[in-house]
């Protein structure tokens, strides 16, 4: 079975350790807050500035001057900050942030990131996410493997227009874990009950399969 | 030293066709209301529009997009903004879409007097065709310029009669920075004391960047996406 988002946010979240600065962007990426292991002492970080990130306010609290960068009404846990769009990203550029976690369209072999723009269909922004991957040092990406037609998302090279070149190191899919080093995917773990093969017929970039590729334990 | 003006009518009285503007906000979270109505009635046209977001289709900038009040935008991030998307893909508007860290850098460069700033961000895609590119420490690193922008447009949470402003929580975002570079600079905030009130320590503009304030009137500070837990 193919993971849904949640069991993809829930993944992801293993990829998170003690004292981490985290940033997490829109869609499946802000689903990895609701995983955080108990006892985890990690600060989230709102590129609109805020470090600090709480969960969603109770009805009847919500804060219009209080969102995140999704523009969805939050709250602030104990020892929370805020401040400019330049100093956010200033801490962004600066290599302060631990792990950034994304969304993409296309990801390739060479870490190569696509996630604003379908020319002529479809233009959503760049908002943050090129300053994300073009300083963060550990990015994760998070995503369908194909997209609705089927076709494979994980390229020899992207087609779409980048966000960032040779930055991706980990791609956490619905069907797989991969690595991405030596221009080349590397399978590290597959979605329980998908089979090596079915990975491999879906992933259109070079793919390096070890002897054993273990399933995903929830 | 009194910057004070009666309303955001006298405020961008003298903003006209073709101006450059920059306007604070993050989505519509700490967008200037008053004076983005003041320019809908104004009816100013052929704006170029410096702001992260151009609001939603019938809020913030997205009301002077509707009124086609705008010739260009540059932004971070087009969003749920149908209208904004529309006019975009038909070329009706002029769009440049830059990284949103570049976005602010780019008004705090012009905030301290200098003249660019290198970024990484666009490095390897189509937001680096036509800039320079220079190598530190084996890094490539775009030039960006520092914005020039004949009017900056922000809204803060409480400001002073010499133009002192306080933000409150992420409602800060680009306000303090476009605060910082507008050859004009004006101001509208929900509360308006007399200068000597604020606490020194806890101002985050100082009042000689502002030219212009006064107290805004029925914000509606509207939430784009209402999302709440349960217990």
């Amino acid at each position: 079975m193919a993971l849904n988002k949640e069991q993809i946010a829930q993944r992801i979240a293993r990829e998170l350790r003690d004292g981490y600065y985290v940033n997490l962007g829109i869609g499946i990426p802000t689903l990895v807050a609701n995983y955080i292991p108990t006892g985890m002492n990690l600060v989230l970080q709102s590129e609109n500035g805020l470090l600090g990130m709480g969960p969603f306010p109770l009805t009847g609290e919500e804060d219009p001057d209080l969102i995140n960068a999704g523009k969805q009404t939050i709250t602030t846990v104990p020892g929370s900050v805020f401040f400019d769009s330049a100093m956010s990203f200033g801490m962004i550029r600066a290599g302060r942030v631990d792990l950034t976690v994304l969304g993409a369209m296309e990801v390739s072999q060479q870490g190569d990131i696509a996630n604003w723009k379908i020319p002529g269909k479809m233009v959503k922004g760049m908002g943050g996410a090129m300053d994300l991957v073009a300083s963060a040092q550990n990015i994760v990406v998070a995503m369908m493997h194909t997209n609705p037609k089927g076709e494979s998302k994980l390229l020899p090279a992207c087609a779409l227009p980048l966000t960032g070149k040779r930055c991706v190191k980990r791609v956490v899919s619905d069907l797989a874990v991969l690595d991405i080093r030596d221009d080349r995917f590397h399978l590290l773990e597959r979605a329980p009950g998908v089979s090596v093969d079915y990975i491999r017929e879906r992933t259109a970039g070079e793919l390096v399969v070890p002897d054993e590729v273990p399933e995903i334990q929830f | 030293m009194n910057k004070v003006v009666a309303d955001a009518r006298t405020a961008i009285s003298d903003v006209q066709d073709g101006a450059v503007l920059m306007l604070g906000g993050f989505g519509l979270c700490g967008i200037p209301e008053n004076c983005i109505a003041a320019l809908v009635e104004k009816q100013v046209t052929q704006l170029t529009c410096i702001s992260n977001n151009a609001g939603v289709d019938d809020f913030g900038i997205g009301l002077l997009l509707k009124q086609h009040q705008v010739k260009k935008m540059i932004s971070s991030y087009v969003g749920e903004n149908a209208e904004f998307e529309r006019q975009l893909l038909s070329g009706e508007l002029e769009v440049d879409l830059i990284p949103q860290g570049t976005l602010a850098t780019r008004c705090l460069a012009a905030g301290y007097g200098m003249p660019a700033i290198y970024t990484p961000a666009g490095v390897g895609t189509e937001v680096a065709m036509g800039k320079e590119i220079r190598n530190f420490n084996g890094k490539d690193y775009l030039m960006e310029l520092a914005f020039e922008a004949d009017f900056a447009i922000v809204k803060a949470w409480k400001g002073d009669t010499h133009g002192n402003l306080i933000f409150r929580a992420t409602s800060r975002n680009f306000n303090p920075l476009m605060a910082m570079a507008g050859k004009i600079t004006i101001a509208e905030v929900e509360e308006l004391v007399p200068a000597g009130t604020l606490d020194p320590d806890a101002i985050h503009t100082p009042g000689i960047y502002v030219n212009r304030i006064f107290q805004g009137v029925n914000y509606e500070k509207r939430i784009e996406q209402r999302t709440t837990r349960t217990l």
